[in-house]
């Protein structure tokens, strides 16, 4: 070890006179000093490597900075190499809880420059598949926003159901994770035989289940405590800082692009966005939750639309998009994702930039932090649904 | 908002739900004990049928993570006919995938475009160390086992543009015959049985066979080869669902037979049991240095060739009209691309008219008919449903009325 | 029978005798002791631990563990196992002898406990006079270790536990010190035995019912029950360890058989507790109120058992026990974590004055009947 970082370890009771960071408060007999925790990158509550570093008067906030790109993997850079077919397979992999909506984008953009007639029923079915991966993602979050709080069930419950809809996921396409399902001009191939009639059996089991959550979390006095008037969002702040998805409408705005920008078949069903009052934790979880019967319901739509017909359309041998830019933004389960594609014309993209709802959402953590104490501090880092591979790409 | 009328029924409500769950059956799998069963799409390790490939180098160009290895070398094929030109062709010497590296995308897969590389659901193949994940040619080989069948595809969807051509040939194909003589279609049976490897995938549903029991005698076989019993399993699951396919399709057959012509060569007569080797191409191999695993290979191949060669000799011999549909068979044993296509799809439908109904096509214009919807409203379906599927019987009736008008021109 | 006020007080001057009292040698009972109080603290809490995990992974609809010994009853053995095989890691700025230390200090105390605890009729070690004294003061000794190894890690979190677990000591043992004076009262003896046959003797006023102390004292024990959770920092009131705060709370750095020592203190906390809370409030080794345990005279059946009566007895305690254990367990799996705040607001604000009312209360009906 250096000495630099010997340094760094403070003795226990001696004053950490090197570091500056620090300042002295009060005076007389009994100063005390501010003391820095750094949450992160390796740490329980930030799924992921992700940081922050949090100036703390005892257990209280003053500052909290998030330290991000322990994760940055050049997301943007390596789709420039690759091919479109190649990129869908990499751009599932950033916001890893959202695979199927993240490749969606890219086939939506690529479609968008080629002008490309997608087939009714392939995009029925992509609407399918985009609602089950909302679904998943949001289950996730369930779960680990209560192990943030202590609650451990949830988490094994919403894993229950998730891995019902992984299974399903599965059958069609292959991953549980990492769908790559999707294809430029519709889908790589049509579902399974009984894939509708599972989805329709899952979706109703999901729904039979989805009071225990409310009861086991929403409904608990403990949970009350812990998250509602915690990490307040204003409306304001929110739009500022391009805070979008579900952390957005607990601050009672209904953007959603499934309704104020229909992509796909969303102008066609009807699509509900459940919005929260406060903008805290506690709307935030609520309307995560609540998303989730719309998103049932979207399915519960779907199952009955999707038309008989060829889920493909003819492809070159080599994917081209012609020359020229577009900008696409899907609702993906997080939040507003844009895909700004440039292409000259070649096989692979000129530029690929994301726009990713966790970077702009994880913006909002200072704001929120500031004041709180360091329990509902992590109680507010769970609420600002992120993926941290989402924020750093 | 989830508002509690008295403080403290949260809490009660939370300890109801877990208690409720501590009746219920546990929904956790034990897991080395008991498995579940996959989906046959899942992407659990890729196999290569070394047969078909054609070193095009596509799957390793295509590959994001640049980790599927290849090797070949030419070779000169002696001209097929007298005075013919000789030919060269690409040989596989080393076909390896580095699992270690793979991000499972399924490209290499997608992009293959003679069928050789598939997506097997198997998963178990940790190591303990990172070069064990290096899968050559023969492992990947025996991956090409556990392949699944295609699940059939959903109520709706359309036949990939190749499957529909190959069932349009087919049919072409058969009406031909069917002018020629009766026989050879019931022969047409036959390729499916001989498609060889190929089978794993290409098997049909049309003689449905409850997979889960093993054929126990290929399993001590197996076991007694000092396989794994995960993969000794698999296999005689499969060599089951071989078996009892071929005991079905037998019988179907023996029904059938009313026909007072001669007996179409048996399955069991063109299949050729694939265990022996050819030793003179084997020991050709082996002085040229090859190594033992892919002479052996090489020579079952040849073995095969020769051996069907030699029954399509004699079933000719033996009864001309035969013929037809044994060159057939011998032609999808084989495993060219259009046959083995053939042989789903052709199995898949055996409702003739309705792969005719898939080529035609007529524009929804909203009609719908009145009798189904009359129906599916009296059986108490929703309207909207009641009224997709009345216009899909709409379209499906128009489709053949149109066939009919053309069969009558 | 006696009446409820002349025999608690009998029984509290005349000691009991343990059934570990054989011969005349000073050696003998004193090493079957020892091995009575070892043998309890490495087995019960184990049972105890077990249960936890089945209970936990059937309330979270999976099977908990199956693969250690028959139906996974040996996991909590395996653990230990591996436990003892895993390197002992010390910080290198830890303030290593308080760092080494402070697992001991907080095992010690929760094995002593054991001294005073009644298991059945004679199964105990010693009946000391103020036996609840001594097991209240001994119980907040643990914590001593606790704060000790978060001071010692030289590490932020444990720190944050160690200084937790200290604030949650004083806020909870003041309510948990009050409700048990309470029994103490009513009972009119310290002595933990005495508490038992006390409760064989205590009537329904004017009536010959005979009730546990849980009856009168329904809200004591339900302060007690909550106080001995966030004691022993067992969620809902795990904020010394809050995982997902703390990383491990003041346990962050130990590992090994340290870490062990750290964990059986929990699972042993959780065993005396509970133990405690029999004795105190549900009759000790009774059956039912009023019903004497087969096979034993004196009052209330309580003592003077035979082999029968007092295998039946410990059997009854035990059961008793982990009930309490089941609950504890069944409230960490359905509740999410306070905050610390919440946490002292719900001691200084409502245990506290509850528990004054309860001993106020409880002390008046004594007085008057």
């Amino acid at each position: 070890m250096s000495e630099l970082e010997t340094k760094e370890r403070i003795q226990p009771g001696s004053a950490p006179g090197e570091d500056v960071a620090f300042e002295i408060i009060g005076d007389g007999d009994f100063p005390t000093t501010d003391m820095s925790l750094s949450i992160g990158p390796a740490h329980p509550a930030t799924h992921g490597v992700f940081r922050i570093v949090l100036e703390m008067d005892g257990e209280r906030v003053k500052r909290a900075t998030p330290v991000i790109g322990y994760m940055h993997r050049g997301f943007e850079k390596l789709a420039e190499y690759r091919d479109y077919r190649q990129i869908k397979a990499l751009v599932n992999r950033h916001d890893w809880l959202s695979g199927f909506s993240n490749e969606l984008g890219v086939a939506l953009a690529v479609e968008t420059m080629l002008e490309m007639e997608v087939p009714d029923r392939a995009q029925w079915i992509r609407m399918l598949m985009a609602e089950w991966n909302r679904i998943l993602n949001h289950l996730m979050f369930i779960g680990s926003y209560a192990l943030e709080l202590g609650a451990i069930t949830p988490m094994f419950y919403a894993f229950r159901e998730r891995d019902d809809i992984q299974a399903l996921m599965e059958s069609a396409t292959g991953g549980r994770l990492h769908f790559t399902y999707n294809q430029v001009g519709g889908l790589k191939i049509d579902l399974p035989k009984g894939f509708l009639q599972e989805s329709r059996r899952i979706s109703t089991q999901v729904r039979e289940r989805l009071p225990d959550y409310d009861d086991l979390v929403l409904g608990n006095e403990i949970f009350h405590g812990r998250t509602k008037g915690v990490g307040p969002l204003s409306t304001d702040v929110a739009l500022s800082i391009g805070v979008t998805g579900p952390t957005l409408h607990a601050t009672g705005v209904p953007e959603d692009s499934r309704v104020t920008e229909p992509y796909l078949k969303y102008g066609e069903i009807d699509v509900k966005v459940p919005v929260g009052e406060n903008g805290d934790a506690f709307d935030r979880f609520y309307c995560l939750l609540r998303r989730i019967d719309a998103s049932l319901d979207i399915i519960d739509q779907v199952h009955d639309h999707i038309p008989a017909g060829p889920v493909n359309s003819k492809l070159p041998k080599m994917v081209k998009a012609p020359e020229g830019a577009t900008y696409v933004r899907t609702e993906n389960p997080l939040g507003q994702l844009g895909y700004w594609l440039e292409s000259d014309g070649g096989r692979t993209p000129w530029r690929l930039k994301m726009r990713t709802p966790s970077f702009s959402n994880v913006q909002a953590i200072p704001h929120l932090m500031e004041g709180a104490l360091l329990p509902d501090a992590i109680s507010i880092l769970g609420s600002v649904f992120f993926v941290v591979g989402d924020i750093d790409r | 908002m989830a508002t509690t009328a008295l403080p403290g029924t949260g809490l009660l409500k939370g300890l109801g739900v877990t208690i409720k769950h501590l009746f219920k059956r546990p929904s956790t799998l034990m897991y080395p004990h008991e498995r579940s069963d996959l989906a046959p799409r899942t992407r659990g390790v890729i196999a290569l049928m070394d047969e078909n490939c054609t070193v095009c180098m596509l799957c390793s160009r295509e590959c994001p993570d640049w980790f599927i290895y290849i090797e070949s070398h030419k070779e000169t094929v002696p001209p097929a006919k007298e005075g013919g030109r000789a030919r060269t062709r690409n040989v596989l010497d080393r076909f390896a995938i580095d699992f270690s590296l793979c991000m499972y995308c399924g490209i290499c897969v997608e992009v293959c475009p003679f069928d050789a590389l598939w997506w097997s659901p198997e998963f178990e193949y940790s190591e303990y160390s990172m070069d064990g994940l290096l899968h050559e040619m023969d492992k990947l080989r025996e991956w090409a086992d556990t392949v699944p069948a295609p699940p059939p595809l959903e109520e709706g969807a359309l036949m990939p543009a190749e499957v529909a051509d190959a069932i349009a040939k087919a049919e072409k194909d058969r009406e031909l015959e069917a002018a020629k003589q009766e026989e050879a279609v019931q022969a047409k049976a036959a390729p499916e049985e001989a498609a060889g490897p190929k089978q794993g995938k290409a098997a049909t549903k049309d003689f449905e066979v409850k997979a889960g029991e093993i054929d126990q005698e290929t399993f001590d076989k197996l076991i007694a080869e000092g396989k794994s019993e995960r993969i000794a399993r698999s296999k005689a699951k499969a060599a089951y669902v071989k078996k009892e396919k071929a005991r079905m399709r037998a019988e179907a057959e023996a029904a059938e037979a009313a026909a007072p012509a001669a007996p179409a060569p048996k399955p069991a007569e063109i299949h050729v049991e694939a265990g022996q080797i050819d030793q003179e191409t084997f020991d050709k191999l082996i002085a040229e240095g090859k190594p033992e695993r892919m002479a052996r290979a090489k020579a079952k191949a040849a073995y095969v060739k020769k051996e069907k060669a030699r029954l399509r000799a004699e079933a000719e011999a033996a009864e001309p009209a035969a013929a037809t549909g044994s060159t057939e068979a011998t032609e999808a044993a084989t495993a060219t691309e259009p046959a083995a296509v053939d042989a789903p799809a052709e199995a898949a439908e055996p409702a003739e008219p309705a792969k005719k109904l898939s080529d035609m096509h007529v524009e929804g214009t909203g009609e719908i008919d009145q009798e189904v919807f009359d129906k599916l409203i009296a059986e108490g379906k929703s309207e909207r449903i009641a009224r997709s599927k009345a216009k899909a019987a709409w379209i499906k009736k128009r489709k053949q009325q149109m066939l009919d008008e053309e069969g009558g021109a | 029978m006696n009446s409820a006020l002349v025999s608690p007080a009998n029984h509290a001057v005349a000691q009991s005798a343990s059934v570990m009292d054989v011969g005349d040698g000073f050696l003998l009972p004193v090493l079957l002791k020892i091995a009575f109080v070892l043998g309890l603290f490495f087995v019960v809490p184990l049972v105890g631990g077990y249960m936890e995990h089945k209970v936990m992974g059937r309330m979270q609809h999976r099977r908990g563990p199956v693969e250690a010994g028959p139906f996974g009853s040996l996991q909590l053995v395996a653990d230990g196992i591996k436990f003892i095989q895993k390197e002992d890691t010390i910080p290198r700025a830890a303030d290593k002898w308080v760092f080494a230390a402070a697992p001991g200090v907080a095992l010690v105390p929760a094995m002593l406990i054991f001294l005073v605890l009644p298991f059945g009729p004679g199964v105990f070690a010693v009946d000391l006079e103020l036996g609840l004294l001594y097991a209240l003061a001994i119980t907040s000794v643990s914590v001593l270790g606790v704060l000790m190894g978060g001071w010692a890690s030289a590490n932020k979190f444990s720190l944050f536990g160690g200084l937790r677990a200290g604030a949650q000591l004083i806020a909870y043992e003041l309510p948990l010190i009050i409700v048990a004076i309470t029994v103490a009262v009513q009972a009119g003896t310290l002595s933990l035995v005495g508490i038992v046959e006390a409760q064989s003797t205590f009537m329904l006023a004017g009536t010959d019912i005979n009730l546990w102390y849980v009856f009168p004292q329904f809200v004591g024990f339900g302060i007690f029950f909550v106080a001995a959770m966030a004691e022993l920092s067992r969620p809902p009131f795990d904020m010394p360890i809050g995982d997902s705060e703390l990383v491990f709370g003041y346990m962050t750095e130990y590992s090994g058989i340290k870490f062990a020592m750290f964990l059986l203190t929990e699972y042993g906390g959780m065993i005396t507790m509970s133990a405690l809370m029999v004795v105190l409030y549900l009759g000790g080794w009774q059956l039912l109120p009023g019903v004497p345990l087969p096979g034993c005279d004196g009052a209330g059946g309580l003592f003077d058992c035979g082999f029968l009566g007092t295998v039946l007895g410990v059997a009854v305690t035990m059961g008793k026990i982990l009930a309490l254990v089941f609950v504890m367990v069944w409230a960490r799996v359905a509740y999410p974590r306070l905050r610390e705040d919440q946490l002292q607001r719900i001691s200084w604000l409502v245990l506290v004055p509850l528990s004054l009312l309860n001993l106020a209360v409880v002390t008046v009906f004594k007085v008057v009947f």
